[in-house]
């Protein structure tokens, strides 16, 4: 069994904002292409070309509809009883991560400096175990390699010196079209991310669980889809006049 | 800041090296056009990341361009030129090198240009070289030119060039950073992908308020704050309620109508008369107003007028009457009232009220101003910009309904109606937009084809009446598309849903040769799959083929590949030159004009020649004008680089605006400057000219912007462009229709074209719905392209297949319930065409008459190199099997005004499918068997492992 940290440096994740996530999969192939040759290489992909065609992924989209007058965002004004949400799911970087404590060799390991849960293939012997733990079906098994695989939180980007500053980060987030995405040290109070959490009432993905997960998603904000408060109602009256008197108005071109 | 790589001691290296070298260049993952650096190690692709510099995606990158490494090495490139040996469709070839294969080409097309050249019929698919292939077209002496435009979304880039100069498309956007209301008609994802999706990030974050109208609640529907579901095909009917609501209620924003559109405008009431609802013009040609100053007729093109909106006046001994008051009168009908349209539209009367109310709360009350002073075209100063701000965006959904052209002109009516376009918060032209409504020239061929002789300008253009249309002296058909005849006379991009078809049936004549670029004729760009395979194969008595030659050019092994005599195999994106031309499709923003270039940031590995090279140097063999010195020799034997940085258009106007001139100091007009695509490779493969910034709004009537885009060689004159509520040459069709002029319609169109050519917006029933009995076809069918597929693309592509192999028809679980139908079911969708099998899925997001599923997802088993039991081939389906591209009656299932295909009007029924045939699609289409060189992708795709071998 592999111990963790008393605590960890830094709490590096990722900020997910469900309200903008259009489910366009930028994130999910973006960062197919970077970890395939990047340091858990490669994310091998069977029957490629065929039936059954089953890759790693370290972060997949999903899209569900969510029904009912509780679902997140949908509202009796709403011409529909349900909304589609697009649900993007990757490592979460756990504080009291399972998946490491079950790892038999200390494959599975939380870092202290930045707290990215990372599998060292070396010592991994393939018992599947840290997958069976994590409730999040975050890991991801290399049935060719016979080795588990996971999300790094791009731990060859974030600190490479051979890329750009502002291109320092993972690839999910470098690539997000709508910004749905963010990255930083969610233990900082101060870091953007602690800030956007705050401000949207991040949460934490089944905490019932008692992972402490480092990764919140950010539920979508309320539906604007009533007139305005402030527009008499209804403002569409016919004019004073009628059609004819407000058209005589004089007019220069 | 940058972090810090802690002391880890864990053995993992944080910085490896990621390339030997970055390349900039142009995706074409889709149609959106988004600047990549593609990060090189060892002569393989590392990564391709989004350019933070371009003005497409600045530094994003969509689901799509991000598995870009698997579209170039996908195992489905052709590698040599092939030559058929077999019958067509058995896709037996034999490998033949480029020499024989454009000696074969240059014979048959050498042939063809000295007897009769409009036997070839020459047709681009998802072409981004449009500029090029139709000038080559012209010079070849053919008419018979086309890209997709008319499958894709002609009704409205036509439209809206009609109406306002400019179109939606990806030629116009929302102003992102200040609209405050979003109304999103549809979409086309690959238009536009990556600025729509940075838009509406930026849209969210600020908290303006987005309506997505759209029969499937997904996509950007998802994160709309409201979801309108309307029944395919009647958004037209929903705006016009919008309008009535507007019109209603004196909620409409008449100093812009006045100044910026043609409302005020004098429209002749004399029926029976030739100029029957023609606009009263003076001697010069102006079109006239009613000056209520001087109580009399006065140009309306004058500043200095004030124009009446109502009434009638007496204008050279005729009735005439303010555009205004005809538009005004029509909408406040009550057949346009809410409760009218409620039913036939799926939303409810109360909501579009209150969309209207919102509409008209946003735009009045919530009016902004941008501190930016301003010249207008009249010369008069205005110290700041006024907007109303109200944004919209309209694509396919719109556009693939035959009552399309209509609808989109309503939607610019609502638009003008509210103040919004190119204001702040509005819709923005992109450059070269606005353009003259319509803009020049008409299109080329009216002599019809000569031997040996240029056509005399580019086959597509803009049509004013009937004199412009291309008959021949019989009234027959000049093009094989029957594009600009009395069945689809403004047919700005042609008709390649019709090209087959009418080929075979030698109506309006036979070809010899279809000429095919990047177009899946024999699968997913056709409607009547089946249909269209037959007629490829079809022969006449003597064992010929009806089509004598198909010569096609592709990357990939599609399904069209199986039918074509001769293959011309294309490079992938990566390998190639190309430019993004202002000509052709702009990739500007609403305060640029950009461009941009294709650089090879690999060499191929096969024998394969770039399409656009190899058509130079078919040009030159052909010896066509344009192509050749005087002395016969080849005019760009550098090839495609040698075209794009040397041909001129027009003197100083070439395929490139940046750095022209010797030195590379002008833009939009110079002298070719031999140093230019070097001059785009050190700026990261694109060229962004700003427009000035007191000319970034309001600029069809901007004396900045004006002046600044005939600078650039955008206008012809740098006049004010108005706006056209009122479509005058809507009205020359319909008054031939009535009788007036030399150009006459035959019977049978007659009344067609007095029904369909209103000068205003109108609303009627989709053509193939109202041909059956909707009693037995109840549903809508359609589909939606999935953001992470591009057209047949997606699926050979080893990751992109992974998220969708299989497309499911979703269908509204009570809709579904009503026929004993449960998820996972396999059912049949039945149309008057013909039928197809599908496993269904489930929802709650869909209107409740409509099914829909993705595009493109299903393949002919065997093509691609996907392996015979690939879930695309035996489990996915396309809906073009269902979808007829005649109707009923025999014509083309088009809108009638532009001949877009109308492949969203197919009403359906679903039934489940018997329990033994609850497995898979049963597809009995056949296998096709890969040509020479084309062998199946591997089973275990380790991609990637080398390059952490090296880093170890």
């Amino acid at each position: 069994m592999t111990s963790l940290p008393a605590k960890t440096e830094k709490k590096l994740g990722l900020v997910i904002d469900l309200d903008t996530c259009v489910g366009c999969q930028a994130c999910v192939t973006n960062c197919k292409q970077w970890n395939t040759g990047g340091h858990m290489a490669p994310l091998t992909d069977l029957n490629a070309y065929a039936a059954e065609a089953d890759g790693v992924w370290f972060n997949r989209v999903h899209t569900y509809e969510v029904t009912g007058s509780t679902a997140c965002g949908a509202s009796p004004a709403r011409n529909s009883s349900s909304r589609t949400m697009h649900f993007p799911r990757s490592c979460l970087h756990c504080e009291k991560p399972d998946c490491v404590t079950v790892c038999p060799t200390g494959a599975s390991y939380k870092r202290e400096s930045d707290g990215i849960v990372l599998v060292n293939e070396d010592k991994c012997i393939g018992c599947k175990l840290c997958s069976w733990a994590c409730p999040y079906g975050a890991r991801e098994f290399d049935v060719f390699e016979g080795v588990m695989k996971k999300c790094t939180l791009c731990v060859d980007r974030i600190y490479n010196e051979n890329l750009a500053e502002e291109d320092r980060v993972p690839a999910c987030v470098l690539t997000c079209p709508t910004s749905a995405r963010h990255f930083g040290d969610l233990g900082d109070p101060n870091s953007n991310v602690s800030k956007l959490v705050a401000a949207r009432g991040g949460v934490d993905l089944m905490p019932e669980m008692g992972y402490a997960p480092t990764n919140k998603y950010l539920p979508p904000r309320a539906r604007k889809d009533t007139a305005p408060a402030a527009m008499p109602a209804p403002e569409l009256a016919p004019a004073p006049g009628g059609f004819l008197g407000w058209v005589d108005k004089l007019l220069s071109r | 800041m940058a972090l810090v790589a802690p002391r880890e001691n864990d053995g993992v290296n944080t910085s490896p090296t990621v390339a030997d070298e970055v390349k900039t260049t142009t995706c074409y993952m889709c149609a959106c056009r988004c600047g990549i650096k593609v990060h090189l190690r060892d002569g393989q692709v590392r990564y391709i990341q989004g350019n933070r510099d371009h003005p497409v995606n600045k530094g994003v990158l969509c689901g799509k361009g991000s598995a870009g490494i698997m579209q170039h090495y996908s195992p489905a490139r052709l590698r040599k030129p092939l030559k058929r040996v077999g019958e067509r469709g058995a896709s037996e070839f034999a490998e033949i090198e480029w020499d024989e294969a454009l000696e074969i080409a240059t014979t048959w097309l050498g042939d063809i240009r000295k007897t009769d050249p409009k036997k070839l019929a020459f047709f681009t698919g998802r072409d981004q070289s449009q500029s090029l292939t139709g000038w080559w077209a012209n010079q070849f002496g053919t008419p018979n030119y086309a890209a997709h435009g008319g499958f894709c979304s002609v009704n409205m880039a036509t439209a809206g060039i009609y109406t306002i100069g400019g179109s939606f498309w990806e030629f116009g956007e929302p102003d992102w950073a200040h609209t405050k209301y979003f109304m999103m008609f549809g979409v086309a994802e690959d238009h536009d992908s990556n600025p729509i999706k940075i838009g509406l990030g930026k849209l969210k974050a600020r908290g303006a308020k987005f309506v997505s109208v759209n029969p499937a609640q997904t996509g950007y529907s998802a994160i709309a704050d409201e979801w309108l579901g309307v029944r395919p095909g009647t958004d037209g009917l929903f705006v016009l309620a919008l309008v009535h609501e507007l019109l209603k209620a004196g909620k409409v924003d008449l100093d812009y109508l006045v100044k910026y559109t043609n409302a005020p405008w004098l429209v002749v009431q004399a029926p029976g008369s030739a100029d029957d609802g023609l606009i009263a013009r003076d001697d010069q040609g102006n079109p006239l107003c009613w000056d209520k100053t001087t109580n009399a007729a006065a140009s309306a093109l004058r500043a200095d007028v004030t124009p009446a909106l109502r009434g009638a006046f007496d204008v050279n001994g005729k009735k005439a009457v303010p555009a205004f008051e005809l538009m005004a009168a029509r909408y406040l009908d009550d057949a346009y009232a809410p409760e009218a349209v409620a039913a036939r539209c799926g939303i409810s009367a109360a909501t579009i009220k209150r969309i209207a109310a919102e509409l008209a709360h946003a735009a009045f009350q919530e009016t902004i101003e941008l501190p930016i002073a301003w010249t207008d075209w009249a010369g008069r100063k205005h110290d700041k910009m006024v907007g109303r701000p109200v944004a919209m965006h309209a694509m396919r959904g719109i556009s693939a309904h035959s009552n399309g052209f209509h609808t989109c002109r309503a939607i610019h009516l609502l638009q003008m109606l509210l103040g919004t376009i190119d204001v702040p918060g509005g819709f923005r032209y992109k450059p070269p937009f606005p353009r003259p409504t319509p803009p020049g020239p008409k299109p080329a061929g009216k002599a019809g084809a000569k031997p040996n002789t240029p056509l005399g300008g580019i086959p597509l253009g803009f049509v004013t009446g009937p004199e412009d249309l291309l008959l021949d002296e019989a009234g027959r058909a000049i093009r094989i598309d029957k594009a600009y005849t009395w069945e689809h006379p403004i047919a700005s991009h042609g008709l390649m849903h019709m090209v087959i078809a009418n080929a075979v049936k030698g109506d309006p004549y036979p070809i010899d040769t279809l000429f095919l670029y990047m177009a899946n004729m024999a699968w997913n760009s056709s409607m009547n799959t089946r249909a269209t395979i037959d007629m490829l194969t079809a022969k006449d008595e003597s064992g010929a083929y009806k089509i004598p030659h198909i010569i096609y050019s592709d990357a990939y092994f599609s399904e069209t590949v199986a039918y074509a005599d001769l293959i011309l195999p294309d490079t992938t994106y990566l390998e190639r030159w190309d430019c993004i031309s202002l000509m052709d499709r702009p990739i500007s923003d609403a305060e640029a004009a950009s461009d941009a270039i294709r650089q090879p940031v690999l060499q191929p590995d096969r024998d394969v020649r770039s399409f656009q090279a190899v058509l130079l140097d078919l040009g030159a063999r052909l010896k066509l004008p344009g192509l050749v010195n005087d002395d016969g020799t080849p005019k760009y034997p550098g090839g495609y680089t040698d075209y794009i940085v040397n041909h001129e258009r027009a003197p100083g106007i070439g395929p490139l605006a940046g750095w022209r001139g010797p030195d590379g100091a002008q833009q939009g007009r110079g002298n070719p400057n031999p140093k230019q695509l070097q001059a785009y490779i050190d700026n990261g493969c694109f060229w962004r000219g700003e427009i000035p910034h007191e000319a970034h709004y309001f600029k069809m009537a901007n004396a900045t912007y004006l002046n600044w885009a005939h600078g650039m060689g955008f206008l012809p004159k740098p006049e004010q462009i108005v706006l056209q509520i009122y479509c005058e040459p809507l009205q020359k069709f319909r008054n031939a229709a009535r009788g007036a002029g030399p150009v006459q319609p035959p019977e049978k169109d007659r009344a067609r074209i007095d029904a369909y050519f209103d000068p205003l917006p109108i609303w009627y029933a989709p053509f193939d719905e109202a041909a059956v009995d909707t009693t037995e076809y109840p549903l809508h069918a359609l589909t939606q392209r999935p953001m992470h597929h591009y057209h047949s693309w997606g699926s050979q592509n080893a990751w992109l297949r992974q998220i969708t192999a299989q497309n499911r028809l979703f269908m509204h679980r009570d809709t579904a319930a009503a026929r004993n139908i449960n998820d996972d079911d396999w059912v049949w969708i039945t149309s008057r065409a013909g039928r197809v099998k599908a496993q269904v899925k489930l929802v709650d997001g869909v209107n409740r008459d409509t099914v829909w599923t993705w595009n493109a997802i299903g393949k002919r088993k065997g093509a691609w190199a996907l392996a015979p039991n690939a879930p695309e081939a035996t489990r996915a389906f396309l809906l073009n099997h269902v979808i007829s591209e005649h109707l009923p009656d025999g014509r083309s299932n088009s809108d009638p005004i532009t001949g877009q295909a109308a492949w969203f009007d197919v009403r359906v029924k679903v039934e489940r499918a018997a329990d033994h045939e609850q497995n898979d699609a049963s597809h009995d289409f056949g296998e096709l068997h890969p040509p020479p060189g084309i062998t199946p992708g591997p089973d275990v795709l380790q991609y990637g492992k080398s390059f952490r071998e090296a880093a170890e």
